[in-house]
Order: structure tokens, then C-alpha cells, then sequence
């Protein structure tokens, strides 16, 4: 039952909100935002961490005469990313206190209804209902790109929503034949999807069905190219939504419903798909040493980071599928975080350009502390909360193929040199015209840092918490793979 | 059988009460019409019966689609408010015409003989013919009506000459006897029967504007005024399509082999065409011509499928499809009005001026565009599952697929230029109240059976 109000509460808070006029939106927005915090800690309250398999579940008949059931539920992998979508949106909501944006009730509105599209995404336990929560998510944060978003936003977002929606199709194709190969009465629950016996022909095609619309939202190389437009055009809010949780729904998608359902399909590409994602990190890392906008800095860094993420889940070892697991939460924080302080500097500068600032550390003791550990956070440094990520991820590639684990190693040192190179631009050297008068952090921006720096050195420190919530489950699922 | 009689008497009624001066109690007499007619048309439900010989049976088929054409019509009606203040509309024409091509339309999902069905494409198509040119100082409009009279005459006589030699083959008219004609030979009967298959296939392929005989489409739909045009795009294509499935289930199952090739080319053709022909439009109207050319091309695949599935998914695909279109042709006819143009950027700032219109305009968008909360998506959903059913039209299904992520292109145009284009001016556009009042229904109604969509696909 918790899972369901978790589900339905910010669609509800959605269609208040929509009533309020005025300012006065962001406030309940918030509000409603912290309510759904508080209900996924009671969520993780009543959740057994020695239990591999789904939880606080709850299947009802959606469609009745065609097997299709209305079935959600979590296990450790939905737990964890259920509680990075509830820590990270009261936060994003809280981010945007300072931007007036036009029309905000339906501006927060949308976000808070995106909310229940993500979290669909995480608790679905039937492949409708999954994709259908795959586009809920995806209808609001389109909007809120297009509309508020920046100049060419037109133009950009309407790629990534045809990009998408192509891509989701062919998922949507893939999950009927699959349905229509369950035994019986058909039925598109997950363990009758993980229950089916394809030969490997059909697995074959079925990866790519299903792949395709994963790494589109992933995205992995080749299939990025709409990612580093669509996060400098978007509105700091979307950004962060997108990078931070949306990302997430491709990595826990091929988790989810890639791996188990055709283990063989995997392992006849998985070695295509580890040298696309490794192709990934060296691409991404090596344009976002070029850049020279902070926001495609950071659009890039994701597509290298969120690379060996992919290359980690699909050694389909433990290491690789718990790193995988623990990154997501890792990058989430980071590039929420990092996102945010660019979207401060930007609202005080007027600029994105490295070259046009620097110096602010003078000026700003306050946003380098929060700026330094966000970014040590994300080149992974021990300690740090990329750290823990990052080592179980190399590990699980150096068992799959040292050779693509020693390339893959590459993203430590690249990522430093970006970062690092982005930092120093920044935050040191003279002033700039632009960082003249450049003042330090306030009280609401502090509120947003302060979580985020916690859950760095918290992962960091004590990954355990975490570990031991999704590690059930992800043995749970190798079990499956395997047999 | 009680609905045509009373579809009937009211349109003459109708006529009557036309002679009145004040031509304000013909709309909601017209919508009270069809609110009983809606009613009444239900009460025959699990309540198989058969009429004049065998001529016509009512079954839940028939019950079903007619209840979604009448409902069609029904929410079309509000929308010609604005011919209510015009001076030398005729009104109370219209209404009857719309109520006597229902009849036909009715005839059309319930026939039981070859002659029915034609008689009911007939009374229909005559109806159609007159609305299609009623604006009679617009030259476009008098040539949408003659050029859709031409074809349509050309295309009856080829459907006609295909019912004689089906029934020169077999010695009957009745669809059921016919069936039985061909079982009794071991399916496919000799090459008159099947010539004479292709003729029919091909004169109710130019009905419901299956490509290639789609090409009189563009140019009536952009022609004819729109309040028609949409009638003409719903109710005309659920009832073409309807009895199109009813006709080759009941009469051409056993000869499938025979006509699965040319119907296969025909939708994958109609799908490629609309979908490609929509992109190109620089006018919303034509553009919503084409894109009624693709949804054809959807109803058509689950027609293909040709199993248990067929006839709830084209069910479903009509509602979702007519709900969908008739709020896209009304917020047209609204915007078009005020702003005297159909084009995309006519569109521009109605998020701002009127967030009503805007918001029914894009979720019926969505709608079209078979996306999740909305009934068009599992209306999609629901024809692939049918197609899928032989996994070797897996083929069809991806060119489906692509085609369909074509469409998302146009259909969010629409969507773009209320949101997010600037406009010249921000003048309100004054909505009637019955007009609002439909918008919000079909709005409701789309969301609802996007998230329930059980309500209506199990009915069958």
C-alpha cells in the first residue's frame, strides 16, 4: 500500500498545486515534495534488507481480459532509487526558489507529476504498466524544457522527445511479443518475462529492441546526441531532473527488464555493448576537456560517467551490477549538485563561459568548499561517494576483459583533468569583469548543498548503508541470469 | 432497428422545425435527438435480432458501433454554434443530413446482405456529398463536393460490379451464405469470385480513404467546411472500417490466402502515405487529413490481424480516434474562425490566450500521436498486440512503429505553436458553452480510457 501512495502523491500534490496562483506554488510544491521524502523513509522503514526479492507489493487487474495487472512493488535496486528520486526532487524544488519562472503552478505541477512517472518507472512490476510510467515521465519534462527552456529549445527538446519516443517504441514492440510468448492467458508480469524460454535468435533481436531504448535514454555512444544540447537548452530544473533521475530510468531498465529477460541476447552482444560504453567514457571525457560552456561540460562528464555505469552492469558480475547500483545514486548527487552550483554562478555572472570567469574563490570561500567536494565527489576520489562507484565498476569490467577494464580506467584520469581544468578556470586566477562583485552562498542555496554534500561523504564513507539494501536483490537477480 | 427509425423521424422532424424563425432550439433539440437515439440504441445490447427477411441483424457488433457513431455525432453537434448566428446557414439541413447519413452509417455495421451494405454506403455517401459542398460562395467547397461526388459515384459502381460478380459466383447476396459458398469448395472459388473480392475491397478502400485510393482525400477534407469535414473523418471512417472487418469476417474468412496479399500492400501503402503526406502539410486542416489517412492505415492492421482481438481493437481504435479528432477539428474550427486561417502558426499563443483549447487540443494531439495517458495510446497498443498474434508480421509492426514516430512529428507542431511561438495578438477567442462543455468531455473521456482502457476493450 505504500507504495501505491508513494506512486500517487505527487500526481495528487501535482493537481494541487495546479490551483495556486502566483509564487505561492513553489512553497507547496516543496512541501509536497518533503511529504513524499518522509513516505519513502517509511517505505525503507518497513523494508526487510535480507529479502532479495519484490516487497511492499501490491497487483490489482488493470486489464483484466488481457492479463495485464496493475503490479507494483520493490525490491533493494527500486528501494535505492526510489529514495534518490524522493531525496533529490524536494531539492530540486527547493533549487529553484530564486528563478520566478511564469506560470509556476503548473511549472511545479509538471515536475511533481514527473515525479510519479519516475517513480512508476522504479516500482512497475509488470512491462506495461513500466513503459506506460516510461512516458508519464517523459510528457512533463518535455514540457518543462520546451516551455521554459532556453533559446534553441524548440528545436532541441523536440529531437530528444522524437529520439525517445523512437527509442521507447521499439521497447513497447519487444514487450508485446514477449507478452504474447508468456504460457496460457498471457501475461506481462516481470517473473513470467524472466520465466520465458526464447532461443537465442530471438533473444538476439529482442536486445536491440529493448536496448535501443535504454541507451537512447542512457544515453550511450552512439546514441547521445541529443543529451548535451538538451541539457544546456533546459531550464537548470529539468537538467537536473533529467541528469540526476531520468538518466537513472535506462540504467535500472536494463537492470531490470534487459538483463534477466534475455541473459543469452546479453551475452551474445555484451562485448559490443562494453566497447560502445567504453568508446563512451573516452568520447565524452575528451569533449568535455574541449569544452568551454560549463552546463556541456558537465552534459558531457555525464555521458562519460554514465558510460562506465553501462560497462559495469553488463560484466553481469556482482562488483560490476552493485557498483552499477551505488554509481546511480553517486552521479545522481554529483551532477544534481554540480548543476547547481553552475546555475549559481550563472544567475550571478550572467555567463557560462569558463573563460569570462574566474577568481570567485576570492570572493566566495563558501561555494568552493561545496563546489570542491561536489567535483572531488564526481572524479572519484577515496572517500568520496564516486569513489566507492567507480572502484566496484573497474573492478567488475578488469573481471569481465582487463584490457577493457584498463581503458575504462582512463575515465579516473580524464575526469580529473576536465574537472580540475573546469575548477581552476573557475574558481582561481584573477577576476574577472563578470566575477567582480560575486557574492558568496545564501541561506536557500546552502539548504540544497549542505543534503547533497552529506550523501558524498556518506556514500563515501560508509557505502554500506547502501550496499547491503540493493545487494539481496542484485544477487537475486544473477541468480536468474545465470540459469 | 429502433434507432433507424427514430434517426429517421427526427431528421424529418428536423426539417419541420427548420420552418421556425428563431433557429436557436435546433441545437440542443438535435443533441436531445441524439441523447435518445444513444439510449435507445443501447437497449438492444445482448439482444440479437434480425429484420426484413435477414436482411439487417442487430447484434452487440452492430450495437457497439453504432453507440460510437452516434456518440461521435453527438459530440460533434455543439461545435456548429457558430452557424447558428450565420443568416443564410441552413441549418436545420444539416442536422438532417447528419441524422439520415447515421442511418446509413448504422446500415453499414449491421447489414446481413450485400445489398445492405450498399445501400448503406449509399445513404451515407449522398448526405456527404451535399455537406461537403454547403458553403456555397467558396469555390474550395464546391469543389471538395464535386470532385468527392465524381470519385465516389466511380468507386460505387466498382464496389457495385464487385458485389454482382461475387454474387454471379455463389447465387446469393447474404454475407453468412456466402462463407458457407466457399467452404463448401474448399475456400478460393473460381476467378469471377475473385475479381469480384478486389472490386469490393477496392470500393471500400475509397470509402474509409485506404491508400492508393486515398488521393480525392486531401483536397474534400481541406475543401468541405470543417465542421463536416470531421464527421466525415470519424463517423464515415468507424463505419467504413466497421463494415469492412464484418465483411470479410462473415464472407471472405474462408478466401483469406486470396485477399491478405492486396490488404497487406494496402495498409502498409495508407500507413507510408498519411504519415509521410501529413509532414509535408503546411495547414493543420490537411495536415488532419492525412493523419485520418494513417489512422485508417492503424484500423486496417488490426483488420489484417483477423482473429479474436479484431473487432474489440478496431472498436477501441475508432473511439479513441473520433473522440480525438472531433476536439482537434473543433479547436480548428474555433481558431480558424478568429483567426481566418488554418495554418500551423494560427495556433501560435493559444496556451496564453485560451489554456482551455490549448490543453483539449494537446491531449487530443497526444492522443493522436498514441501516447501513454491517453486513449491513442493503448488504441495503438491494442493493434499491435492483435497484429503481433502471427509473429511473422513482426514487420509490419516496426514499419507501424517508425510511422508512428513520424506522426509524433506533426502532430506536435500543433502542440509547439500553442505553447511555445510567440503570437501577434492575444485576443481571447470566444468558446460557446456547449462547446467548452464537449471539449472538457472528450478530454476526460481520452484520459479516462488512457488509464482505464478496460471500460470500453472488453466490451466485445
Amino acid at each position: 500500500m505504500i507504495t501505491a501512495i508513494l506512486l500517487f502523491w505527487p500526481a495528487l500534490a501535482a493537481l494541487l498545486v495546479l490551483l495556486i496562483k502566483g509564487q505561492g506554488a513553489k512553497k507547496v510544491a516543496f512541501g509536497a515534495a518533503l511529504v513524499e521524502f518522509a513516505l519513502s523513509l517509511f517505505a525503507l522503514s518497513g523494508f526487510n534488507t535480507e529479502n532479495g526479492g519484490t516487497q511492499l507489493a501490491l497487483n490489482f487487474p488493470w486489464i483484466e481480459s488481457a492479463g495485464i495487472s496493475f503490479s507494483i512493488g520493490m525490491d533493494g535496486i527500486s528501494l535505492l532509487m526510489v529514495l534518490l528520486t524522493t531525496f533529490l526532487v524536494p531539492l530540486i524544488v527547493l533549487s529553484s526558489f530564486k528563478h520566478d519562472y511564469k506560470n509556476p503552478n503548473v511549472f511545479y505541477a509538471l515536475i511533481l507529476f514527473m515525479q510519479t512517472g519516475l517513480i512508476g518507472v522504479f516500482v512497475a512490476m509488470d512491462a506495461f504498466l513500466f513503459y506506460f510510467m516510461w512516458e508519464v515521465a517523459l510528457i512533463p519534462i518535455y514540457f518543462i524544457a520546451a516551455v521554459w527552456g532556453g533559446e534553441n529549445r524548440i528545436r532541441v527538446t523536440f529531437k530528444f522527445f522524437v529520439y525517445t519516443i523512437f527509442g521507447s517504441l521499439f521497447m513497447l514492440a519487444a514487450f508485446v511479443y514477449l507478452y504474447l510468448q508468456t504460457p496460457g492467458t498471457h501475461t506481462s508480469n516481470v517473473n513470467a518475462f524472466y520465466q520465458l524460454a526464447l532461443n537465442s535468435g530471438q533473444q538476439s533481436w529482442i536486445f536491440w529492441f529493448l536496448f535501443i531504448a535504454f541507451a537512447i535514454k542512457m544515453p550511450v555512444f552512439p546514441f547521445h546526441t541529443w543529451q548535451p544540447d538538451t541539457y544546456t537548452e533546459s531550464p537548470t530544473q529539468a537538467t537536473m531532473l533529467l541528469s540526476g533521475i531520468m538518466l537513472k530510468m535506462g540504467i535500472y531498465g536494463v537492470i531490470r527488464w534487459l538483463l534477466p529477460v534475455v541473459p543469452m541476447g546479453v551475452s551474445q552482444w555484451a562485448d559490443l555493448v562494453l566497447i560502445l560504453s567504453i568508446i563512451g567514457i573516452v568520447y565524452g571525457s575528451i569533449i568535455a576537456i574541449r569544452q568551454r560552456d560549463l552546463k556541456r561540460l558537465i552534459a558531457y562528464s555525464s555521458i562519460a560517467h554514465v558510460g562506465l555505469i553501462a560497462a559495469g552492469i553488463f560484466t553481469l558480475n556482482e562488483q560490476g551490477l552493485q557498483g552499477g547500483v551505488i554509481q546511480m545514486l553517486s552521479h545522481g548527487i554529483n551532477v544534481v549538485g554540480l548543476f547547481f552550483i553552475i546555475d549559481i554562478i550563472f544567475r550571478r555572472t550572467n555567463t557560462r563561459e569558463i573563460t569570462s570567469l574566474g577568481g570567485i574563490t576570492q570572493n566566495a570561500k563558501g561555494l568552493s568548499i561545496f563546489f570542491m567536494i561536489l567535483l572531488l565527489g564526481s572524479v572519484a576520489l577515496p572517500l568520496t561517494n564516486g569513489f566507492v562507484g567507480e572502484f566496484l565498476l573497474l573492478a567488475g569490467v578488469f573481471q569481465f576483459n582487463y584490457i577493457y577494464g584498463a581503458v575504462a580506467g582512463l575515465t579516473i584520469i580524464l575526469g580529473a583533468v576536465y574537472m580540475l581544468r573546469m575548477f581552476q578556470g573557475v574558481m582561481f586566477g584573477t577576476k574577472s569583469e563578470a566575477t567582480e562583485s560575486f557574492t558568496d552562498l545564501t541561506l536557500n542555496e546552502k539548504a540544497v548543498l549542505i543534503p547533497l554534500v552529506i550523501m558524498v561523504f556518506w556514500i563515501g564513507l560508509f557505502p554500506n548503508t547502501f550496499l547491503s539494501i540493493s545487494e539481496p536483490a542484485v544477487m537475486n537477480l544473477l541468480t536468474i541470469i545465470k540459469r | 432497428m429502433t434507432s433507424i427509425i427514430l434517426l429517421s423521424v427526427f431528421g424529418i422532424a428536423n426539417l419541420f422545425i427548420g420552418f421556425m424563425k428563431s433557429k436557436r432550439i435546433l441545437l440542443p433539440l438535435a443533441i436531445l435527438f441524439l441523447i435518445v437515439v444513444f439510449g435507445v440504441n443501447l437497449l438492444s445490447w445482448n439482444d440479437t435480432q434480425s429484420y426484413f427477411n435477414n436482411m439487417l441483424t442487430i447484434d452487440n457488433y452492430a450495437v457497439a458501433f453504432t453507440g460510437i457513431m452516434v456518440l461521435t455525432t453527438l459530440l460533434l453537434v455543439p461545435f456548429s454554434q457558430r452557424y447558428v448566428n450565420e443568416k443564410d446557414s441552413n441549418l436545420a439541413e444539416y442536422y438532417s443530413l447528419l441524422l439520415f447519413s447515421l442511418v446509413g452509417a448504422i446500415m453499414m455495421v449491421s447489414y446481413e446482405n450485400m445489398l445492405m451494405l450498399f445501400v448503406g454506403i449509399e445513404i451515407l455517401s449522398i448526405a456527404m456529398y451535399v455537406v461537403a459542398g454547403s458553403n456555397k460562395k467558396s469555390l474550395r467547397s464546391n469543389e471538395a463536393a464535386l470532385k468527392y461526388f465524381l470519385m465516389g459515384a466511380f468507386f460505387t459502381g466498382i464496389l457495385l460490379f464487385g458485389i454482382v460478380m461475387i454474387y454471379g459466383a455463389t447465387g446469393t447476396f447474404n454475407i453468412t451464405e456466402i462463407g458457407a459458398a466457399q467452404i463448401a469448395t474448399g475456400g478460393v472459388m473460381n476467378s469471377m469470385f475473385i475479381l469480384g473480392l478486389l472490386l469490393v475491397v477496392i470500393g471500400i478502400s475509397f470509402k474509409i480513404s485506404a491508400a492508393p485510393f486515398h488521393f480525392w482525400t486531401p483536397d474534400v477534407y481541406e475543401g468541405a467546411p470543417t465542421f463536416f469535414t470531421a464527421f466525415m473523418s470519424t463517423v464515415v471512417k468507424t463505419a467504413g472500417v466497421a463494415a469492412f472487418f464484418k465483411l470479410m469476417a462473415a464472407a471472405f474468412a474462408a478466401s483469406y490466402a486470396a485477399w491478405f496479399p492486396t490488404m497487406i500492400a494496402i495498409t502498409v501503402l495508407t500507413l507510408v502515405v498519411g504519415n509521410i503526406g501529413a509532414v509535408v502539410q503546411g495547414s493543420a486542416k490537411r495536415m488532419l487529413a492525412y493523419s485520418s489517412i494513417s489512422h485508417a492505415g492503424y484500423l486496417l492492421m488490426s483488420l489484417i490481424a483477423f482473429n479474436e482481438s479484431s473487432a474489440s481493437s478496431i472498436l477501441f481504435y475508432s473511439l479513441s480516434y473520433a473522440t480525438a479528432s472531433i476536439a482537434a477539428f473543433g479547436v480548428l474550427m474555433l481558431v480558424a474562425d478568429q483567426k481566418g486561417s488554418e495554418k500551423y502558426e494560427a495556433f501560435n499563443g493559444l496556451g496564453r490566450t485560451n489554456p482551455l483549447l490549448a490543453f483539449a487540443m494537446t491531449v487530443s494531439m497526444l492522443s493522436l500521436a498514441g501516447i501513454p495517458l491517453t486513449a491513442g495510446f493503448f488504441a495503438k497498443f491494442f493493434v499491435f498486440s492483435a497484429v503481433l498474434q502471427d509473429s511473422s508480421l513482426m514487420w509490419l509492426v516496426i514499419i507501424a512503429v517508425i510511422l508512428a514516430a513520424v506522426g509524433i512529428y506533426y502532430y506536435f507542431r500543433v502542440v509547439i505553436a500553442m505553447y511555445m511561438q510567440p503570437a501577434d495578438n492575444y485576443e481571447k477567442i470566444r468558446v460557446g458553452s456547449f462547446a467548452s462543455f464537449t471539449l472538457i468531455f472528450i478530454t476526460v473521456l481520452t484520459i479516462l480510457l488512457g488509464i482505464a482502457p478496460a471500460l470500453v476493450s472488453d466490451i466485445l
